[in-house]
Formats: C-alpha cells, structure tokens, sequence
C-alpha cells in the first residue's frame, strides 16, 4: 500500500470514530433526544439503501426505479423471521437476532434480485425503468393481499432491535463493502458494462452475469435496509414501499453523482435531515424539493460529485494548503 | 495449422445479404488484410468472427472448436479478440483499466475476497497492474496511464484499443480499421507495432483497413470483398493489379 | 353473458380514458423519446379546471371542455419550454428526473391551491340510461367513448394529412434531418405538446366524471396505466397508444369483475412485464438493431 493510501485510509479512520464519538457524547448526555436519534438512524439507512442503489443505477448505469421493492422484501423477511425467533422463546442476545434478521432479509430481497434481473436486464434504458416500477407494484400488492403479514393494516408488534450504536456500525461496514466491491474486478466489470455494454462483451466481460451480480447485490443490501427499517420502525406497512419512494432514493443517487458512492452518503445524508428540519414548512417542502430537483438537473446533471468521490484527505490538504498560501502572502514568493 | 476458419459464412437481415459465403483460413502467425469498398460487409464479418451476429448460415472455427453461436466473451476466452471501427473505449476509466477489464480471466479472486481484500485481492491486483502497465509501455502509453480514456488524444485512444485487445492474450487479433484517423507517422508508427506485437506475442493478426499503404505495407496476404462477396485473395502484388479490384473501388 | 358485456362496455370506457391519456405520453416520448412523467399531472390539473369551470363559471358543457384543453395546451407548452428544452441535447437521464421532478412540483402545486380534500366533479354530462336488452349504457359512457373516438380520429388525421402532422412525424424519426428539411423543430415539439396535452387533460375531464372525484395525486395511477398502455401498443406509435389504452382499459375492467379488485393493478403492471420480456417495443412497434 503506498504512502497516500495509508494516509487516507487513516484520516477516514479517525474522522468515523469520531463522528461515532460525538454522537455517542450527544446521545449519554441526553443533548440528543429520541427524535434527533431518529432522524440519524433514518439517514443511516437511507444511506445504505442509496448506496446500494449506487451499485445499479452508478456503477451498471441502469435505471432501477423499483428498489424500495427489495427494500419491502427485506423488510418482511427479517420481520417474520425475527418475530419467529422471538415468539420461540430461544435466548439469543439481541445483536444476534439482529445479525441473522438482517442476513435473511438480504438473501431473501438478493434472490428476488437474481429471480427478477436474469429476465428483466434483456431490457436497455427506459423499458428497463418501467419493468422495475412494475415489478416493485407487484411486490407492494402483494404485501397488500398477504394476511400472513398483516396485508394493507400492516405488519405490528416487530421487536425493536435497532438503536443508533449498532446501525451506526452496520451502515460503515457497509459503506466499506460497497467501496471495496467498486474497486475491486468485479466492480470494474460492471463500469466497464455502463460505459459500452458491447465493448465489454468484447474484453470478454461476461456481460449478462455481471448485470444480474449488480441487480442481486443491490436487491441483497436494500434487503439489509429493509430488515434495519422493520426492526426499527417496528411496524411495517405496504404503502411505505410505494412507487414514491422509490423514486425518492433514486433523486437521492441521482443528486449525488450517479457511480458516486460519497456522493450518495452526503445527499442521502442532507436529502434526509433537511426535510425533517423543515416540517414546520412541509406544505411547501416537496415543492421546493421538486424546484430544486429540476434546477439541479438544468444546470448540474452530473449531481454533486459526478462520477468522482469526495475524498476527505484530499479536503483537508487543500485547506491547510489555502492556510499557507494565505500565511505567506507578506511580500513571499508565490512558488 | 489453421487457427480461425470461416465456411461459408452467410449474413442476412431480413431480405438484405449482407455477406454472402465469405470464406476464411487464417495460417498460425499470419497477417491478413481484409480491404473493400465501404459497406462491403468488413465490419459484418468480423461481428460473425466475434460472436455479435450469429450467421444465417456457415461454420466457424477458432482452434478447430466451433464458436456459431458462442457469446463474444467465450470467444474472447477461446482466444479471439477485436478491436472497433469506432472506438469503444470505456471512457471514464483511466487507460489502464480499459487494460484491465480485458485481462479480467487473468484474476482469479473472489467476489467476498474483493470486497474483503484478502491476500489474493492485494497480490492479484499487483500482477495485473503490473502486466497490464506492460503492455500500455508496448504501446508508449506508460505516461497515459492514469489518464481517462475520454480525456487521451484520438491517436492514443486507437493505440490503447489495441492494447486493450492484447489483455486477453489472444491468438487471433482482429482490428477494425486500426489507422483511420492518423497522420502518416503515427500509420508508419502503427506498422511497425503491429509487426512488433504479432512477432512478440505470436499472434494472428486479421485487420480491416482503408489506408492502402498500411495494408500493402504489412499485409502477407490480402483478401478483397465487394457487395458481401470475396472478389480477389492473394499477395500485395496480386491484388493491386487485379482488375476486379480495381473495378470494385473505382467503378468501371 | 350479460355481465361479460357490460363489463366490455365499462372496459371500452375506462380504455378509451387511459387511450387519450396514452397518447399524450407516446407522442411526447416519439419526438423527444422522452418519457413525461408529468403528463399525470397534466390529466389532473385538467380535472381541476373542469371543475372550477363546471361550478364556478357555470360554463356549459363544451366550453368546460374546450376551457380545460386549451389552458392544459398552453401549460404543457410551457413546461416544455422551461423545463425540458434546456435539456433537449443532455443525456435521457437529466430530462427524465426533470420529468420527475415537474410531476412532484405540480402535484405539490395542486395541494396547496386546492388543498387535499377531493372535490366533486358535477355531472356536466346529460344522465340518462339506455338499456340494450339487459345491459345498461349511460349516456356518460357513450359521450365518453364517442368523444375519446372522435378526437382520435381527429388526431389520427391530423398527423397523416397535414404539414404539422407530417413534420410531427419527421422529427420523431430523425430530428437532424429534419432540420436541414427546414422544419421548425422547436415549434412542432411545442405543437407536440400543446396537442398531447390537450388530449390529456381530456382525459383528465372524462376520467373525473366517470369517478366523481378530483384530488391532486389523481394523476399518478391512471398516468401511470396509460403510460404502460404507451409502452404496451408500442412507444411512439399513436395507433399503438390507442390499442394499449383499450387493452389496458379491458384487463383492468376484466380482472376487477371476474378476479379481484386489489390484484387488478397487479395483472396489468405483470401484463406489462411480460409483453416488455418478449416483444419490448410494444404490440405495434418495429425491431431495431444498434449498429456495432
């Protein structure tokens, strides 16, 4: 590993844990309460759920507007599993149950990301975009109908297993996952599918394989967020898992930077915060949301950060650089 | 020994022929041109060779396997690779990770190994930088590597296509029209190239191409096709005073 | 037997609302390919000045109609102008969040003037009910089918035998040829527009009459049947709008009677699922191959 390297990899080690730190303070000493805790919980599944909408939409380009199918799945899965293991009395430690909630609940939506893309990606652009919200309506209507799971009045009484420490840690895991499988082999194939799916398939990149790894992975970790969401929200309902919010986390990915995982973390992170911040004008809320959107795409498509990362080393320098430049300014030489 | 045949390879769309029974054999280490007036049906051969059409009719052979109706990855596999008529570079990603992505067979880890970055992750990723910076150097592009593909020079872009093509370590090499848009340095530069990676790398080399000087330049054997059809096949010599040659490129 | 043909006749109805509205989306999506996620919106602000037309003007009935369709005409053109012609050489995606983006505002718009309750669309339309052996046709629902075919027709015409129509149909096909022919681009996409939208908030009318209410997310579900209408007949193609409207109209007035209500929206999006896995460019569309 070279020396830069090194020096990121450690400058977003310390900026994590004390971030963790701070909010840890924040919460022992009741400066935060119950709702701030929410809204930072929420931001960290949001977040997951747009970086794995990163992984489609950024990395596969493809437009994916039926997540929060995935999501729903997740959810559901986890709930009825968790529940199960509850109602059996089994004495497992909270973490545990929450661990393989989650594991269930991201096998479950990745299945239906495998069952679901090997049919769906024979489709290109928009044709694909209509499939996904078709088959993410599907999904809801079925949740809708499913007595099991408590059909349209919902699924209640899911134990509560989420608390800002541990989804805190779950959504860095999972952003360090994301990050990693971005550069990894299997990351750069499934780029080199966005940038020209013919040219990839003549590098011999087995283009159909790579696609539907993508559309699985992401079904796999908005299945995760689903579960963090069932068992936090502890009441799941169908209509949550509508057409809009699907749409929702893709303004997210979009407004980001498509193919920009930090990109992701910070409008996932303002794109949640801001609204709650602005309830006492939610009248006029989405409507500025959607004046915003449409001046964003007018005169900055590419989002935030376009295809780039922010990187937070490289901030840093630039600002003790401007630092020095201003320091020597006094009749110095500008090198 | 044969490395690549073509038997009869027929092209239709709909009720338009637009390769009729081209036939094929490239010998070990040949450098074959394949010229003809535009629309021809160059370019649609070479999609059969590749796997992106698959012919109406015909039999195709790349190292006595059969490859009709193989994906263009397995063939890349088999040991084919092309280059396109109009550049298709990943363009936002650096130079060598267009490299990259062809030398892709080459690294064996695991998805959970990537995103874990074991051992194998680190060691692989070493080799195939290191190969794949190889290959750019060939090529001179060792300064371009980090650069995005989007951002090189036209000349350079056509240069790192073909090193892209070479990542797969292919037998047979098949350029689409490798010299169109160069001035004659960069052309004369190209020559030598090919005659260079063909040597080195003990390679087949088909290529399309307008540039007459490159193809009477390198090219041992020469065929020529006209309306989907091979009209001539020969030496450099044979072809240039072939009066169906001449017809077709000039009109009677 | 008579149940299956009154539901037919309830099927032409609810088919012949979600055609005027598919028109809209594939003419838009034939000339710019791209797809209006607000045209929705289009449909229900439509209603909405039907409404305030029908109760507080107290207009008679054509010019209810006639009122909706040209004010929708001049704001559809409007959008067009300010929100998506910036983006006519950006890449699909921008122009189709933008989309996105204008269905959100406009939805929010119409909250807040008209504020969330439904309103009541007054029966504009003379009430009377003929019986045809055992089945009962309201006069509604055959000024609904008659009107929807009528402007079909119209448009149908339209397209084929006048110059706008035929530079219509020359910019979808190749924009820059168009061009050096001397067509106006940006006037018949505007043209485009006007008339989608015209035919949208039609729709938007007929669609209340025939449901009574009016409320501002009553443009997302029907929008978004037509649309899978659009794609069903063949993006782009306006005979294929026509045919998905009526098919999608059909499955839905089918399943909800011989099924069930809640799985009906279910049957249609997997109707659409299916015709886009084997025959994507729609019933009536054509094959194309990318160049390589």
């Amino acid at each position: 590993m070279d020396h830069n390297k090194k020096k990121a990899y450690l400058v977003n080690t310390i900026a994590v844990v004390s971030l963790y730190l701070v909010f840890f303070g924040l919460i022992q000493t009741k400066t935060m309460n119950n709702y701030f805790v929410g809204i930072a919980i929420m931001t960290c599944i949001m977040i997951i759920m747009a970086m794995s909408l990163n992984i489609v939409a950024g990395f596969l380009g493809e437009m994916a507007l039926g997540h929060a199918g995935f999501m729903a799945i997740g959810a559901y899965a986890s709930a009825s599993f968790s529940m199960a293991l509850v109602s059996s009395g089994l004495p497992l430690p909270k973490i545990i149950i929450l661990i393989l909630a989650m594991i269930i609940g991201g096998i479950v939506a990745g299945i239906f990301g495998f069952l679901i893309g090997t049919p769906t990606l024979r489709l290109r652009g928009d044709y694909l975009g209509i499939v996904t919200i078709g088959f993410s309506e599907i999904i809801r209507i079925f949740f809708i109908n499913f007595g099991p799971t408590g059909g349209a009045a919902g699924l209640k009484g899911i134990t509560r297993l989420v608390n800002f420490h541990n989804v805190f840690w779950i959504t860095i895991i999972i952003v360090l996952l994301i990050f990693t499988l971005g550069r990894s082999k299997q990351g750069r194939a499934i780029i080199s599918i966005r940038e020209d799916e013919i040219a990839s398939e003549a590098a011999g990149i087995p283009t159909t394989r790579y696609k539907v790894l993508a559309f699985s992975l992401a079904a796999f970790f908005a299945g995760i967020g689903g579960a963090l969401y069932a068992h936090y929200q502890s009441f799941l309902e169908p209509s949550k898992f509508g057409f809009m919010f699907s749409i929702e986390m893709f303004v997210i990915v979009v407004l980001g930077g498509l193919g920009s995982l930090t990109g992701s973390i910070i409008s996932a992170i303002v794109l949640t915060v801001l609204p709650e911040m602005l309830r006492t004008f939610s009248e006029y809320r989405l409507l500025v949301y959607s004046l915003v959107l449409i001046i964003m795409m007018i005169f900055r498509p590419q989002g935030i950060f376009g295809r780039s990362e922010f990187s937070l080393t490289a901030f840093i320098e630039s600002l003790i650089q401007r630092k020095n430049v201003k320091n020597s300014t006094d009749g110095g030489e500008v090198s | 020994m044969t490395v690549l045949s073509a038997k009869n390879i027929t092209m239709q769309f709909g009720g338009l022929t637009a390769v009729d029974q081209f036939n094929l054999e490239l010998d070990a280490n040949e450098l074959v041109g394949l010229i003809g007036p535009n629309g021809a049906g160059k370019t649609t051969i070479f999609n059969m060779l590749t796997g992106v059409y698959v012919p109406t009719m015909g039999e195709i052979m790349l190292n006595s396997q059969s490859i009709i109706k193989k994906m263009p990855h397995e063939i890349v596999k088999l040991g084919a690779s092309r280059t396109f008529q109009n550049i298709r570079l990943f363009k936002d990603l650096t130079a060598v990770e267009n490299v990259k992505i062809a030398y892709h067979n080459f690294i064996d880890y695991n998805m959970v190994q990537g995103m874990f970055r074991t051992k194998k992750f680190w060691d692989q990723e070493k080799k195939a930088q290191e190969e794949c910076m190889k290959l750019l150097d060939i090529f001179d592009m060792g300064e371009y590597a980090d650069t995005l593909a989007k951002n090189l020079p036209y000349g350079q872009q056509r240069k790192l296509e073909i090193a892209r093509a070479l990542a797969s370590d292919p037998k047979v090499l098949m350029l689409d029209e490798p010299a169109a848009g160069m001035n004659p340095n960069e052309t004369a530069e190209l020559m030598e190239t090919i005659h260079f990676i063909r040597n080195k790398f003990d390679i087949t080399v088909l290529l399309i191409e307008h540039d007459m000087k490159l193809v009477m330049g390198i090219c041992e054997r020469i065929i020529v096709v006209d309306y989907g059809k091979t009209i001539a096949e020969g030496t450099p010599d044979e072809i240039k005073n072939n009066p169906e040659v001449i017809r077709a490129y000039l009109g009677d | 037997m008579n149940l299956f043909l009154q539901q037919l006749i309830n099927g032409l109805n609810v088919g012949s609302i979600y055609a005027l509205i598919a028109i809209g989306y594939t003419m838009v999506y034939g000339i710019i390919k791209l797809i209006n996620f607000a045209h929705g919106e289009i449909m229900m602000f439509g209603a909405y000045f039907a409404f305030i037309a029908a109760t507080s003007f107290q207009l008679p009935v054509w010019a209810v109609l006639l009122s909706s369709m040209i004010i929708m005409s001049i704001i559809g053109v409007t959008i067009e102008f300010i929100a998506y012609r910036p983006l006519r050489n950006a890449p699909r995606l921008s122009a189709l969040i933008t989309a996105i983006g204008v269905s959100l505002f406009l939805q929010n718009l119409a909250l807040i003037i008209f504020k969330p309750d439904p309103k009541v669309m007054p029966k504009i339309f003379p009430e009377t009910i003929y019986k045809l052996g055992e089945i009962d046709i309201s006069s509604t629902t055959l000024i609904t089918i008659g009107l929807s075919l009528f402007f079909m027709v119209l448009l149908d015409l339209y397209i084929r035998k006048t110059k706008q129509g035929r530079a219509m149909r020359a910019v979808s096909e190749d924009k820059d040829a168009a061009i050096l022919m001397g067509i106006n681009v940006n006037r018949t996409i505007s043209l485009t527009f006007a008339v989608g939208s015209a035919l949208g908030a039609l729709g938007g009318v007929l669609f209340s009459v025939a449901y009574i209410q009016v409320y501002p997310t009553m443009g997302v579900m029907p929008g978004l049947k037509a649309f899978i209408a659009a794609v069903l007949g063949g993006i782009g193609i306006i005979p294929g709008a026509m045919l998905g409207g009526f098919i999608i109209g059909m499955v839905e007035t089918m399943t909800k009677a011989y099924l069930s209500t809640t799985w009906a929206d279910a049957i249609v999006f997997a109707i659409l699922i299916i015709v886009l896995l084997f025959k994507p460019t729609g019933i009536l569309g054509k094959n194309t191959r990318e160049k390589v």
